[in-house]
């Protein structure tokens, strides 16, 4: 682990800097929605949403737009057709899987008509946010407030639909509009998170960091602030391993976030006598 | 005034009629049993109620105005109840999300709020599921805890749909007594919706029991008879009382209870499953 002096000499470059802004926006957006996605038990249809992305951004770029508006646009689309599908269709992560790799086959025929591209196809599928630059910062910053704004604002009928959809419904909570809605919300955070790990790997950022917060702490608050605390260390932990060691930074965060849950998952003499007391 | 009033109201899911003119009235404060087979419509006459279906035919009165969605004198315990089987949330918060959580913004709930849910845990002594995840608590436990969500609020309505699936008899025997207890003290009309007569035998006011599209409301003794039930199963039935118990017989076969052993808790797959049953 980097010491001071090194952490000191680590951020003396700007695209470190840029790294560590760009990758803080970006956890701590996925920590928070990422709670949800996992309370939801829907971690696939957030994994699908990333290959669709990737369709998108490729498809962006073979038309001239900037590749981040296409993820953004495919992923907020797919997020709200699965939203809207999803209560319904039964053995949905069949379709998902279905529409996943139709996603993922489109994104390699915009690719094949965008040879210039693909060099930095690695980049989408991959991340690579030692490139990132000031305006992708800011980019990640409007995104990261709208997303948790939405968040923020469907977030009491969205846990109470989530624990108890009956009851929920009864109760009159718009079930279709609150889950569509959520699907957009995660779709932005993949988009987020796309940029610092890459579409493959978002799983890594928004699915390790707030499933290792769930197995640690019961409560609704800490488990969220853990989620989110825990993606902002695994992501800066992540780009400063990378720094020392020269890995990819994207495989660091995934490492990281793998142990964190690995080690939560363990069944430690703590955890034995609380669950022998209960 | 009645509670509930229903007049001449037939109700149907999908296409298929569950119910054809039923008229019942159900007083304050009445324990009402409901009893029938699978399919019978027991939980698509709760859903009518709240407001979730309207009548195909006939009105439906609820504080003698028509059902809306999200009444808050209402309780509800669903039959279907899906809980994701993972969940590490704490029994408190799981509460909790259910009080005015149908409003936009964050789930952060007042004083009072909190106070309330403390004291309806503390009044069916569940006050230990507060702090433990969902994940780790018993069948009986999680019955418990959703049976204390029903109660927050101070409802004048408990719609109560299978609570005691899951249960073995001793839980059976000490939930009924909770629910007992609760609406005693309060005058709330209970709808208890049970697989067998005898689960709720010293307890219930009256018993609605549904069957073949049609409903008797009445006593034990007024509803519990071979002519009425025949007609409910569209079968011969005969009714045998041992014991302080009733016994609903076709062929020297329990039916309530055989219908309790194929049960698969998901109303859509009984209501099928024994349509087909009664044509065969």
């Amino acid at each position: 682990m980097p010491t001071i002096t090194t952490t000191i000499a680590m951020l003396e470059y700007d695209f470190m800097r840029n790294a560590f802004a760009a990758a803080g926006v970006a956890a701590v957006v996925s920590g928070l929605v990422g709670y949800f996605l996992v309370l939801r038990g829907q971690t696939f249809a957030g994994h699908a949403l990333g290959h669709i992305g990737f369709a998108g951004a490729t498809g962006a770029a073979l038309i001239g737009m900037a590749p981040v508006w296409g993820l953004v646009g495919f992923t907020v689309a797919a997020g709200i057709a699965i939203g809207w599908l999803g209560e319904r269709i039964s053995g949905r992560d069949v379709a998902i899987g279905v529409v996943l790799a139709l996603a993922l086959g489109f994104g390699l025929l915009f690719l094949h008509y965008y040879t210039a591209f693909a060099a930095q196809a690695t980049a989408l599928l991959f991340g690579n946010v030692l490139a990132v630059d000031p305006f992708t910062i800011l980019t990640l910053i409007g995104l990261g407030i709208v997303t948790l704004a939405a968040l923020a604002a469907i977030m009491r009928p969205l846990l109470f639909l989530t624990l108890q959809p009956e009851l929920a419904e009864a109760k009159g909570v718009p079930v279709r509009f609150v889950s569509t809605a959520f699907m957009a919300i995660v779709a932005l955070a993949v988009s987020e998170s796309a940029q610092i790990v890459g579409v493959l790997l978002v799983f890594a950022l928004m699915v390790g960091p707030p499933a290792t917060a769930q197995r640690l702490v019961t409560g609704l608050w800490s488990g969220m602030i853990l989620s989110a605390a825990l993606a902002l260390a695994e992501a800066w932990l992540g780009i400063a391993m990378a720094y020392a060691t020269d890995w990819p930074v994207s495989f660091c965060i995934a490492l990281l976030s793998a142990l964190g849950y690995c080690l939560s998952r363990g069944n430690w003499p703590a955890r034995r006598s609380a669950a022998a007391q209960g | 005034m009645s509670v509930i009033a229903f007049d001449h109201v037939a109700l149907g899911v999908g296409g298929r009629m569950v119910l054809r003119d039923v008229s019942c009235a159900i007083a304050p404060g009445e324990f009402i049993g409901v009893l029938g087979p699978n399919g019978a419509g027991k939980t698509t006459l709760f859903r009518a109620i709240l407001g979730l279906i309207r009548p195909v035919a006939g009105s439906i009165r609820v504080f003698g105005r028509a059902p809306r969605r999200g009444d808050a004198a209402i309780g509800y315990l669903p039959q279907v109840r899906t809980l994701l089987p993972d969940l590490r949330v704490r029994g408190v918060d799981f509460i909790a999300s259910s009080v005015r959580g149908e409003r936009w913004g964050l789930p952060v709930h007042s004083r009072p709020e909190r106070k309330v849910v403390a004291e309806t845990l503390a009044a069916i002594g569940a006050d230990e599921l507060a702090e433990r995840p969902l994940a780790d608590m018993s069948g009986g436990e999680r019955q418990r805890l959703l049976l204390a969500q029903a109660l927050l609020g101070e409802p004048k309505l408990l719609l109560l749909d299978e609570p005691l699936i899951s249960l073995d008899q001793r839980h059976q025997e000490s939930a009924v007594e909770l629910v007992r207890g609760f609406v005693r003290e309060r005058g709330i009309t209970v709808l208890f919706s049970a697989h067998e007569l005898n689960q709720l035998i010293g307890v219930l006011d009256r018993v609605l029991y549904l069957g073949n599209g049609q409903a008797a409301l009445g006593t034990v003794a007024e509803v519990m008879t071979a002519p009425v039930l025949s007609r409910l199963y569209d079968a011969r039935i005969e009714v045998v009382r041992a014991d302080g118990h009733i016994f609903v017989l076709s062929r020297g076969q329990n039916v309530e209870r055989s219908d309790h052993q194929h049960d698969h808790s998901h109303g859509d797959a009984h209501a099928h499953h024994h349509h087909d049953h009664r044509h065969a």
